[in-house]
């Protein structure tokens, strides 16, 4: 498998501040994959996103999308078919009236054909288990539900990356847990890039691969079980780590020898179960 | 003086049309004055229509809703005095500040109350040295400022009133865990130190467990469970069953118990499942 998104040695600065935002950030990401990344607010995560879809160019380094220079103007027109985004707020992103209409509104900005559309649409709202609502009006939905048809609208165009900052920040756990296990499917059944922007590290546990940022700085990269399991690493950056973790990382100081990347529910409860028998 | 009474409320939307819909049900309850409740329930089980009854809001369509043994929908001046006493802080109410500096903002709900100038400086000030928004930013216009400090300015907005009771819906939803710990750290904070009544309505059983004493867990309009945190977590399947979380720490407690390891003791806090393993292991090596 190759990169489809290439960071190398990204630096920006907001025209208006005087620290950088991202301070040389070298990252590969491969076609395919679902990647977390995580951080605190001001850490550069939503920076780091906006950069994928040239809605922000560095201000020194490049990045490359699917082999495409984003600061190359005319490129921009490919990288944004390659590169779907999702963003916190559903209420600001849905524009039509009826949930049908609202995801065919890309698709149709791209000239698609009539019938391509159609055929685009249905798959996309069932993509997301929002066919039923086709006919529905988008602002009698709830939050998830709504966030669910901003990510078919953006499906229906059939990128082959989707990077969603903070999709979930607005919702209720239920809405959270919908979204979530959406983006993972289109992953997983799909073959479709994922990169999430979170602060809500549960949501990173089912990635495939964690990036953790600070300052501007990729501080820490590797398999959620590998990454959380630095547990001061996390701590020193004002993170908390999964409550499994922390349980085991605490208890092998008071002389358990648990495994540290049991990070899911069942294994850390699998582990303590044989430790304590 | 802030005890709130609820008796036997119920609330009906668009009662009489097609679109009828009970949102609560026959709710009876009493707060006492300072004590520290938590909300918790879906999306849609009436929690948020509950707390718009407690500041008269909304009306009820049956029961009604005492505070300090005062009807506060006797008449329209009980209506409106209430909204002093009782404090509401909105989901999202960064949403709703709109004036030109962080000071007017905060000062606007004292300046309804019609106090003189000195009094509203003195409630602005107090208000935010609360929330931890420096007098650097008064002048400054709180559009431009961060998300959590937003939060924060227009919590203090509800504060400045120095309502006896406050009640705050999803203090946190949208922040990151700093701006979070940040929000409830002052919460607490104002609580102690003016012995207000605070009423949290959260989705985080995390901060439900640790910080209150008293849960009420709303199901489908009605209370389902009334009790302290330690009373409401003995009892996590029941939860599970409503379709709630679980505290971590509980969840984890209760995948043990599946595997045949019972813990003792309710467990809803980091530091008691910790003390229960270390004890469990214990009692197994003897």
């Amino acid at each position: 498998m190759s990169s489809i998104i290439s960071f190398e040695g990204v630096h920006f600065t907001y025209p208006e501040d005087e620290l950088e935002s991202l301070c040389g950030i070298d990252l590969e990401i491969e076609e395919g994959s679902f990647v977390a990344v995580l951080g605190h607010n001001g850490s550069g995560k939503s920076t780091l996103a906006k950069h994928m879809n040239a809605i922000l160019v560095p201000s020194s380094g490049r990045v490359l999308i699917n082999g495409l220079n984003t600061a190359d103007e005319s490129q921009l027109i490919g990288i944004r078919r390659c590169v779907g985004m999702v963003f916190q707020n559903p209420d600001n992103q849905i524009v039509a009236n009826v949930v049908e209409d609202d995801v065919a509104f890309a698709p149709e900005n791209l000239g698609v054909p009539t019938e391509e559309i159609r055929r685009r649409v249905d798959q996309a709202l069932r993509q997301v288990g929002m066919y039923e609502y086709r006919l529905h009006a988008p602002h009698l939905l709830s939050g998830g539900q709504k966030q669910r048809v901003a990510i078919a609208g953006v499906i229906a165009m059939e990128p082959r990356i989707i990077v969603l900052d903070e999709p979930t920040a607005m919702l209720d756990p239920q809405g959270r847990q919908e979204v979530i296990s959406t983006v993972s499917r289109l992953c997983r059944e799909n073959g479709m890039t994922v990169v999430l922007i979170t602060h809500h590290m549960d949501e990173c546990v089912g990635a495939d691969r964690l990036v953790v940022m600070s300052n501007g700085r990729i501080v820490a990269d590797g398999s959620p079980a590998k990454v959380f399991s630095q547990v001061e690493l996390m701590h020193s950056e004002g993170l908390d780590v999964p409550e499994t973790t922390r349980l085991i990382y605490e208890l092998n100081q008071e002389g358990f020898r648990l495994p540290m990347d049991a990070l899911a529910l069942d294994a850390c409860a699998d582990a303590l179960a044989d430790a304590l028998k | 003086m802030s005890e709130i009474r609820v008796e036997n409320l119920s609330h009906i939307y668009s009662s009489g049309t097609p679109f009828e819909k009970t949102a609560i049900e026959n709710i009876d309850l009493c707060i006492p004055e300072g004590q520290f409740v938590g909300l918790i329930g879906h999306t849609g089980s009436g929690k948020s229509t509950f707390i718009q009854h407690l500041n008269a809001l909304l009306s009820p369509t049956g029961g009604r809703v005492l505070c300090g043994g005062e009807d506060i929908n006797r008449d329209k001046q009980a209506r409106r005095d209430v909204k002093w006493k009782v404090g509401l802080v909105f989901q999202y109410p960064e949403y709703q500040l709109f004036e030109e500096t962080v000071y007017a903002d905060i000062a606007f709900g004292p300046k309804n109350m019609g106090l003189s100038k000195e009094e509203i400086d003195e409630r602005v000030r107090e208000a935010a040295s609360f929330v931890g928004v420096e007098e650097e930013l008064f002048q400054r216009s709180p559009l431009e400022m961060s998300g959590g400090q937003k939060r924060r300015i227009a919590i203090a907005g509800v504060i400045a009133m120095r309502p006896g009771v406050l009640i705050l819906d999803e203090p946190t939803a949208g922040l990151d865990p700093a701006g979070c710990r940040q929000v409830l750290d002052n919460i607490c904070r104002y609580r102690k130190e003016t012995g207000s009544t605070v009423i949290i309505v959260s989705h985080n059983m995390d901060d439900a467990a640790r910080l209150t004493e008293r849960l009420l867990v709303f199901d489908h309009g009605r209370v389902a469970m009334d009790g302290t945190p330690e009373e409401i977590f003995s009892r996590p399947q029941e939860l599970v069953n409503i379709g709630l979380a679980v505290p971590r720490a509980t969840a984890i407690a209760m995948a043990l118990e599946k595997r045949g390891i019972k813990l003792a003791g309710s467990i809803y806090t980091h530091e008691q499942l910790k003390a229960a393993i270390l004890k469990a292991r214990g009692a197994g090596a003897c």
